[in-house]
């Protein structure tokens, strides 16, 4: 990209050049300027942006989005739907630029997964570090397998795509991940079709196939949601186990709160295309500063809580992301939109502000403003 | 498995009795309907009473409906004696009955027609499947390119055009015009006795068949292929890093042939009963062309015999529909 | 077939202080046929629903949770009477509404209505706003007082939409607001009962406080008895008064909210709310009551003998295989279906658990009970399902 272009106006064309030059002027996000070359974390996901051309508009899916994350870690990105945290995951698999041409959204940005630049690479090579070098499980298991092949054939797919093995081998390594994720018999139920598994059973089959390359990076996009609740309980259990035995960095995506404080050391708010708030898991619990935040503490109803107060809702609906307003994207549902903001019109986009170390959030209000209303009104409701 | 394929024989042999029974009801009906009597067409010129009476004996017409429906499936199931004291006449399986123009039985006439058909039907369609689905496919893959508009527009053009029309443009150019080919002929011991007129009468036919039928695969394949390519597991297949043609030849391709099979098992089974426009318009001598001869003439057992024919083919072509769908989409087993 | 357990699982008669039942369940049976073979015999059945008692008070929640499979939506559906019950009785405010026809149940279709849980397939998209939430008065042949179209922007206003919207499509509307324009559809004819089939879990968390709040605020105004029917239990806490929970078609415990979410006393309603993940990461090192629960659900159409949970409780005995448990109450307004209940007296003391029972769960130490400190140690031996190369300090927590 180049310094010219405002972030809106980047295109495909920028993905062509590899980003080499640190960008002055597009420096909102929370990263130091030192690292901003060759980042220092595995994943280093930099100012992203993917906008999908519409015959109604352009689709802002993510707006600037920029994040950090180690081998081990697990970050979690919250969100409803529409807020984009999906289209991220797709845009670091790379799989936006695949399947047709036409229907490919401009994206724009820098994707670093381990030292290496991913929007700049070669389609082909970022398709070979996918299902190797990272991979990703999906949310329905019933739709995201074949029907018409085996559980272990896609397995073995998966495998002989990256490793240059015979087939028994590669069967052998399917039966081995099977039973590895809790799937009694394997050596019988690998030739079973996905139809023939359980709910559970499918994604703990899924979860073998995304595992059977060992990826150092695993994402998984709402892995629990098509799953009831102590299936739920039996696959998060698992991803944490493999995640410990092989170390990788697992990014989960969820609309479920309970689900990431579970699961993620960090966490990522997102709203409309943009994080409106980031840092560890326990600060964005307990320490949120952002009033969409608050705004999902409050309106979960919870399970540990003696008292049913009533809930306090997020009025309005989440925002068209064609017509995002162009300051917050917050602002049209925000309970504190008419609190003055020392100058600050409506128009003016909040960029992430540090609050204490590699805690952020996105608003305008005063750091001192929004202290007081979360220890004072948000606080107590919860 | 086994209970499945039994199952779907038992409703092969249902659904051929039925058409049996509403065939024979037709021939049964129609002459009561016209007010004439099939032993009187059976006599031709004939008009003496005792002739025509002894025909009526002979055929079995005095007999109680269900007795001669009962005779009739006896004769297409083990063949069938036409028994009048001591004129006897052996109607050998598959007996349809006598035609009452040249009083041969039914089938006689019909045998040699079945590989006019028979040869026209699978040629075009081999052509039309790999034709359609290959252009449905590149479609899909370039979706909303100039090379999509132009062969969904070509194949728009497939579909309306009827047969007498491409067939008859195709013949003044290339056989009249250009003389590419000869005049088409059907050699009389069809592709045995002359594969050189055999090949020379059926490519035209093949070509005209296959356009208007590949044209109707192509949208078809287009079509299941852009919402297959919008189905999960597709970006699955992308995740685990395959590449694009595997991804397409492996996982779309197998899932977009599911619908085209049975489409493909309907079309071919109703070809092989007759294609009667492509026959008449390039006057091949098979079943459709049969079929339009005896309507004109009133050739009452002929006709039947065609449909059951025809009937039999598409029955069967289900069936073969049915068992592939089970191999192809496990899915379908269990039942 | 279940004549017997049936007669078993009837439950004793509520106390004698609350008011008439609004509906009353007994021996509730839907099994659907399962036909197979040449001649399509009827081989076995999905055993969907198969006994369930309750009674819905006026005014009160009822909520009914459980996992997928478990019968809960086929619950709702019998007592609306979508679909006709295979055995057992309904009855409606006194009447006995189970094997009414069509035409005999429209009556009832006033008083009883429902809300699905889909808002963007349940409202019909050629139809405007206005003429789907009228469609119940046409049907019905009522004339409300001030003419339809009045009628129906004092519901839109109702449930929070724009009464100047009646004349738009539901696709002009989000998720949250369709599910807002079927609740006005399922208000029109002011029904005594409505049942809600997963009303909230289509929705954006967001979103979801705002339906759960609408319905709490008509459920005052209007006086409305609510079923509720959810899988998430934390909704399902929020909203309802009394709670049932069921487990392959059927209810394993009933109980008011405090009782059963304070001391559950069935292993599964345990382990159920166990499981959900609480919003909360300084709980996460400390789960103390984590119980694992291993395997899936068994197939309802060969429903394990005895106690339907057998299979996956780790405090299975003999008794459980053989001898199914009566949903009786073990404390004033909770019910339980257990031979051993937790927080409750022993049912049939003396029973020593099943081996197999104790490998049922992986526990997250410190254990539950303290007859479980053992079955603990044994999980943490069956996790030998495992390849060696697992480092062992991954049994956590």
């Amino acid at each position: 990209m180049t310094d010219n272009s405002t972030p809106q106006e980047a295109t495909s064309a920028s993905l062509q050049k590899k980003p080499s030059v640190p960008v002055q002027s597009t420096g909102p996000v929370g990263v130091p300027e030192q690292e901003r070359d060759r980042p220092e974390a595995f994943l280093a996901v930099r100012d992203l942006k993917v906008h999908f051309p519409t015959d109604d508009g352009i689709v802002k899916s993510v707006d600037g989005l920029s994040f950090n994350l180690e081998r081990g870690k697990t970050l979690g990105i919250v969100g409803e739907s529409g807020s984009g945290k999906s289209v991220t995951s797709l845009a670091v698999m790379g799989l936006h630029r695949t399947g047709q041409a036409r229907s490919r959204p401009d994206i724009s940005g820098e994707i670093w997964l381990d030292g290496e630049e991913l929007l700049g690479s070669s389609a082909d090579h970022v398709r070979k570090l996918r299902g190797r070098k990272m991979s990703m499980i999906f949310q329905d298991p019933l739709s995201a397998m074949h029907p018409y092949y085996s559980v272990g054939a896609q397995i073995v797919e998966a495998y002989r795509q990256h490793h240059d093995v015979d087939k028994k081998t590669a069967r052998k390594r399917a039966i081995d991940m099977l039973d590895r994720v809790g799937i009694p018999e394997p050596g019988k139920r690998v030739d079973a079709y996905p139809h023939e598994f359980s709910g559970g059973m499918r994604q703990r089959a899924m979860i073998a196939m995304s595992l059977v390359n060992n990826p150092e990076l695993l994402i998984a996009d709402e892995p629990t949601t098509a799953l009831d609740v102590t299936v739920q309980a039996q696959i998060l259990d698992l991803i944490r186990d493999l995640q410990k035995e092989f170390g990788s960095a697992v990014i989960m995506i969820t609309h479920d709160l309970g689900v990431v404080a579970e699961m993620a050391d960090d966490l990522l708010v997102m709203y409309g295309g943009r994080c409106v708030e980031r840092g560890t898991a326990e600060e964005v619990f307990y320490e949120p500063r952002h009033p969409y935040t608050w705004g999902l503490l409050t309106s979960m109803p919870r399970i540990d809580k003696e008292e049913t107060e009533r809930l306090v809702p997020v009025k309005g609906s989440p925002p068209s992301l064609i017509n995002i307003p162009s300051g917050c994207a917050f602002n049209p549902r925000c309970p504190y939109a008419d609190i003055p903001k020392g100058g600050i019109t409506r128009t003016t986009r909040p960029e992430l502000q540090q609050v204490s170390g590699n805690h952020f959030s996105a608003c305008h209000m005063s750091q001192e403003e929004r202290t007081r209303i979360w220890t004072e009104e948000i606080a107590p409701k919860l | 498995m086994l209970v499945y394929i039994l199952r779907r024989l038992l409703n092969v042999v249902i659904m051929l009795v039925v058409v049996s029974m509403v065939t024979f009801g037709i021939f049964f009906m129609v002459p009561k309907i016209t007010g004439s009597d099939p032993a009187l067409l059976y006599a031709g010129r004939t008009t003496d009473k005792v002739a025509i009476e002894g025909i009526r004996k002979k055929m079995g017409l005095d007999k109680p409906i269900t007795t001669q429906y009962g005779l009739f499936l006896k004769g297409v199931v083990a063949g069938r004696d036409y028994d009048a004291g001591p004129d006897t006449t052996h109607c050998p399986a598959p007996c349809f009955g006598y035609s009452f123009k040249n009083e041969q039985p039914v089938w006689q006439d019909l045998k040699d027609k079945v590989p006019v058909t028979l040869s026209l039907a699978s040629g075009a369609s081999i052509l039309w499947l790999l034709g359609g689905v290959a252009t449905g496919v590149i479609s899909a893959l370039r979706r909303r390119t100039l090379l999509d508009r132009a062969t969904m527009i070509t194949a728009l053009a497939g579909v309306s055009l009827p047969i007498y029309f491409t067939g008859l443009v195709s013949s003044a150019i290339f056989v009249y015009s250009l003389g590419w080919l000869d005049t088409i002929n059907y050699p009389d011991g069809g592709l045995a006795s002359d594969p050189g007129g055999w090949l020379n009468a059926m490519i035209l036919p093949w070509i005209t068949l296959a356009f208007l039928f590949a044209a109707t695969y192509a949208r078809l394949t287009r079509a299941t292929m852009l919402e297959i390519l919008g189905e999960d597991y597709i970006r699955t297949a992308r995740a685990k890093g395959l590449t694009e043609s595997v991804v397409i030849r492996k996982h779309a391709l197998r899932s977009t042939l599911t619908p085209i099979i049975t489409v493909f098992g309907l079309d071919l089974g109703a070809l092989l009963g007759g294609a009667v426009l492509t026959e008449t318009t390039f006057s091949l001598p098979g079943l459709g062309k049969a079929a339009v001869d005896a309507i004109s003439t009133g050739d009452l057992p002929v006709i039947m015999g065609v449909t059951m024919i025809a009937a039999f083919f598409v029955v069967m072509a289900n069936l073969v529909v049915d068992l592939l769908y089970a191999v192809v989409d496990p899915r379908v087993r269990l039942t | 077939m279940s004549e017997k357990s049936v007669a078993d699982t009837a439950i004793p008669k509520q106390s004698s202080d609350s008011p008439e039942p609004l509906l009353r369940v007994e021996n509730l049976v839907k099994h659907f046929p399962i036909k197979k073979g040449l001649l399509q015999r009827q081989v076995a059945a999905v055993k969907a629903v198969d006994g369930l008692s309750f009674d819905v008070r006026p005014g009160e929640t009822l909520g009914v949770v459980g996992e997928s499979g478990c019968g809960k939506s086929t619950m709702g559906r019998l007592i609306t009477r979508l679909l006709e019950p295979t055995g057992g009785r309904v009855e409606f405010q006194g009447k006995d509404i189970t094997h009414l026809g069509v035409s005999a149940m429209r009556p009832m279709r006033r008083d009883v209505q429902m809300i699905f849980q889909d808002p963007y397939s349940s409202l019909n998209p050629r139809h405007t706003v206005g003429t789907i939430v009228s469609a119940p008065f046409k049907l019905q042949g009522v004339n409300p007082e001030g003419g339809v179209k009045k009628e129906v922007q004092r519901l839109l206003s109702l449930v929070g939409l724009n009464p100047e919207h009646y004349n738009r499509y539901p696709h002009e509307f989000s998720g949250g607001q369709r599910q807002r324009i079927g609740i006005a559809r399922a208000l029109a004819l002011k029904p005594k009962l409505v049942v809600a089939d997963e009303p909230v879990s289509a929705l954006d968390v967001s979103i979801q406080a705002q339906v759960v709040n609408l319905l709490d605020d008509l459920q005052d105004e209007l006086g409305l008895t609510y079923v509720i029917i959810a899988h998430d239990l934390s909704v399902i806490r929020h909203v309802s008064d009394r709670i049932a929970v069921m487990y392959l078609g059927k209810i394993v415990e009933l109980a008011d909210r405090k009782s059963l979410y304070s001391a559950p006393m069935h292993p599964y309603t345990k382990a159920l709310m166990s499981a959900v993940p609480v919003p909360d990461p300084r709980r996460r090192g400390v789960k103390s009551e984590r119980i694992l629960l291993k395997g899936d659900v068994p197939s309802p159409i060969s429903p394990p003998s005895g106690c339907r949970f057998h299979t996956r409780c780790w405090k299975a005995t003999e008794v459980c295989k053989t001898k199914e448990p009566e949903l009786i109450a073990l404390k004033p307004g909770q019910q339980v279906a257990c031979h051993h209940p937790e927080n409750a007296p022993d049912q049939v003391p003396g029973e020593s658990v099943l081996a197999e029972a104790r490998e049922s769960i992986e526990l997250a130490a410190p254990a539950v009970e303290a007859e479980a400190a053992e079955a603990a140690g044994e999980a943490a031996v069956a996790e030998a399902e495992v390849p060696e190369d697992r480092p062992q300090e991954s049994t956590e927590q």
